[in-house]
């Protein structure tokens, strides 16, 4: 198989994988430490994409919209941790799945109702629309390489702030055990709310950096939500490095699987049925992936909670 | 004194005890079959499709609130087993056999079957594993449908009629025969699973939910027991999944898609998980608003979406819990 094509299809997995992390980090930290499960944490990734297109139509530079969508993301985050989900910490699960459903419904409407029923086109920045030679050969969007390199540094900054920062040591410890972290003083309150605005905030980045490679539309949220809970099962809930690794797994059999499974099924079968059974098994590969984690570590990865 | 050697049945005022409609249970199902001859008598024909719908969704929803409410058990996947048997009618339909004597049992047996061996790998896991497990496996029934080429792929697959139910004198392709047949149905599966709840199974089945290992150290066979649960609430919910194939004329993907799964569950739990009446009011209450608000305004999605929340701050045990006197209440 040609060596370029793999080497391309791992950079898009790996550009795709961190922006599957940028999501899951959030969910994974709010699941763990406020054990909410919050359905509509897609939707913040939805809203940070429109508020984005709605800065650069307004004619903001594409990194002042990127900006703007991340600080109105993460306020809107907070605002509904403050006035909503805050009552649902100690409420079961599926209260929570009920009321975050509600707010998924609301969400879209709510965009549904300002931006309207058509998806908006998102154009990448002149500056980076070409694309950039790597390897002889092997040449790859610009933008793309910026996406890379920007999840590559905000995990590593993630990383620094959850092992290194008092405050992080507060978000691990309130990922073991929440009753005794609470216990000890810590001010659980301002910590969820902080947490809650952070996980919006990537959410925000990962919507407004994926807007120019995906349409903005109504209900782009839900469907990587599915992904971004395979990705924090896979990892185990409540650890930030079980969500780095399931959101790379993720993002690397997704995207290799849908391009390189169905030119190696060619070479074995006839192209019909290449071509029609190759993208179902894709599809299929990733939750195949996820039994057989859970299959043999019921609890992820990498467990946060001891 | 009382008689000490009474065995452990539970008196009808238990915590385990869910009653249904007692003397009411006529009167309510005359009402009922009285529906459609009363909405033609005002002119609403088309509302008997929409009750139609309604008393699908309330077998689909009444057999995952068995494991879901009864059973602890949140599976984030029952869609896949509807699909299974709007698929199995579909295919059979496609293959000459239009009966619905052998049609619909036999989405019953492909879903149970299905519903057999997802059970026994999910029940593995606990907790948000198995919300996640069982939503895998429905995601793979789902792109499985979509690369059916065959069978319409993502289009899905119109059927030609609807199952014919020979030896009765009844034609299925009239609306409010159909309707009539889905509520007999219902009112079977309601008589059944509460019957089940309250029998030394569903006793098992939710004490397991309260605690697994007191179960087990009293020697109950929580696996079992969770996984005949499972298997049942399959196979009704392929029973759903034929009607509702029948209902529409045609069957796709999309009738597995997660969504689907997810509105199920809201419809569960809105009613009032582990209530028996929780999924028929949960599907009666979400259809017609469904119904109602996307008739008042386009933007029906945003109310949908207050009323629920308002359900979930206010009335934290569901419809059902607003109906059941504190104390007797049981979540």
């Amino acid at each position: 198989m040609d060596l370029i094509l793999v080497a391309e299809q791992a950079l898009n997995g790996l550009q795709f994988g961190l922006m599957l992390f940028l999501l899951a980090a959030g969910l994974t930290l709010v699941f763990g430490i406020m054990d909410l499960i919050n359905l509509a944490h897609g939707s913040l990734y939805m809203v940070g994409a429109y508020l984005t297109a709605a800065a650069l139509a307004a004619g903001a530079p594409f990194l002042a919209a990127v900006l703007a969508a991340i600080a109105g993301t993460a306020l809107l985050g907070m605002a509904l941790e403050v006035a909503l989900l805050r009552r649902l910490y100690q409420r079961d699960h599926l209260s929570q799945v009920l009321a975050t459903f509600a707010l998924i419904l609301m969400l879209n409407e709510g965009v549904r109702m300002i931006w309207g029923e058509q998806p908006l086109m998102l154009n990448t920045p002149a500056a980076l629309s070409g694309p950039v030679e790597l390897l002889p050969g092997l040449s790859y969007p610009a933008y793309r390489l910026l996406i890379i390199g920007v999840g590559l540094a905000v995990a590593v900054a993630l990383y620094l702030l959850v092992t290194r920062t008092r405050w992080g040591m507060w978000v691990r410890a309130g990922a073991s055990n929440r009753a005794m972290t609470s216990a000890m003083g810590v001010p659980a309150d301002r910590l969820f709310t902080a947490v809650f605005g952070i996980g919006a905030a990537l959410c925000a980045l990962a919507g407004s950096l994926l807007g120019p490679l995906l349409a903005v539309q109504v209900g782009m949220g839900e469907s990587i939500l599915i992904l971004a809970f395979v990705v924090i099962v896979i990892g185990g809930i409540g650890s930030i490095r079980g969500a780095l690794v399931g959101a790379l797994l993720v993002g690397l059999v997704d995207t290799g699987s849908r391009t390189l499974l169905p030119a190696a099924l060619r070479q074995v079968a006839s192209p019909e049925l290449a071509s029609s059974v190759g993208p179902a098994v894709a599809s299929i590969l990733i939750y195949v992936l996820m039994a057989a984690v859970l299959f043999w570590k019921p609890r992820g990865l990498f467990p946060a909670r001891g | 004194m009382s008689t000490p050697a009474s065995p452990a049945r539970p008196r009808r005022q238990t915590l385990l005890h869910h009653r249904g409609l007692g003397p009411w249970t006529w009167a309510v199902l005359a009402l009922l079959a009285a529906l459609p001859p009363l909405l033609q008598v005002m002119g609403l024909e088309f509302y008997t499709v929409v009750a139609t719908r309604v008393l699908i969704f309330a077998i689909a929803a009444s057999s995952l609130n068995l494991i879901l409410g009864f059973g602890g058990l949140v599976s984030f996947g029952h869609a896949a087993f509807v699909g299974l048997g709007a698929y199995t009618v579909g295919v059979l339909m496609e293959a000459g056999v239009a009966s619905a004597w052998i049609a619909w049992p036999a989405a019953m047996l492909v879903s149970g079957l299905a519903a057999a061996v997802i059970g026994a790998i999910s029940l593995r896991t606990r907790g948000v594993y198995f919300i996640m497990i069982t939503l895998a496996f429905a995601q793979m029934f789902h792109y499985l449908a979509v690369s059916l080429k065959a069978y319409g792929g993502d289009d899905g697959l119109p059927l030609a009629a609807r199952s014919s139910l020979t030896a009765l004198p009844v034609n299925l392709a009239d609306d409010a025969s159909f309707y009539w047949v889905a509520l007999g149905l219902f009112a079977l599966v309601f008589a059944g699973l509460q019957r089940l709840v309250n029998s030394p199974l569903g006793w098992l089945l939710q004490a397991a939910r309260e605690n697994e290992t007191r179960v087990t150290a009293t020697g109950g066979r929580v696996f079992a027991v969770q996984w005949s649960a499972f298997i049942i609430a399959g196979a009704l919910a392929g029973l759903a999944g034929a009607l509702l194939a029948n209902l529409n004329g045609m069957v796709s993907p999309h009738l597995m898609h997660w969504s689907q799964s997810g509105q199920l569950m809201v419809m569960v739990i809105l009613g009032g998980a582990g209530a028996v009446w929780g999924g028929p009011l949960g599907a009666l209450v979400f259809l017609l608003l469904e119904e109602l608000l996307s008739g008042v305004t386009i933007h029906w999605q945003f109310a949908l979406g207050a009323i629920l929340l308002a359900v979930v701050l206010f009335a934290p045990r569901g419809l059902a819990g607003l109906f059941r006197p504190r104390g007797d209440a049981h979540a």
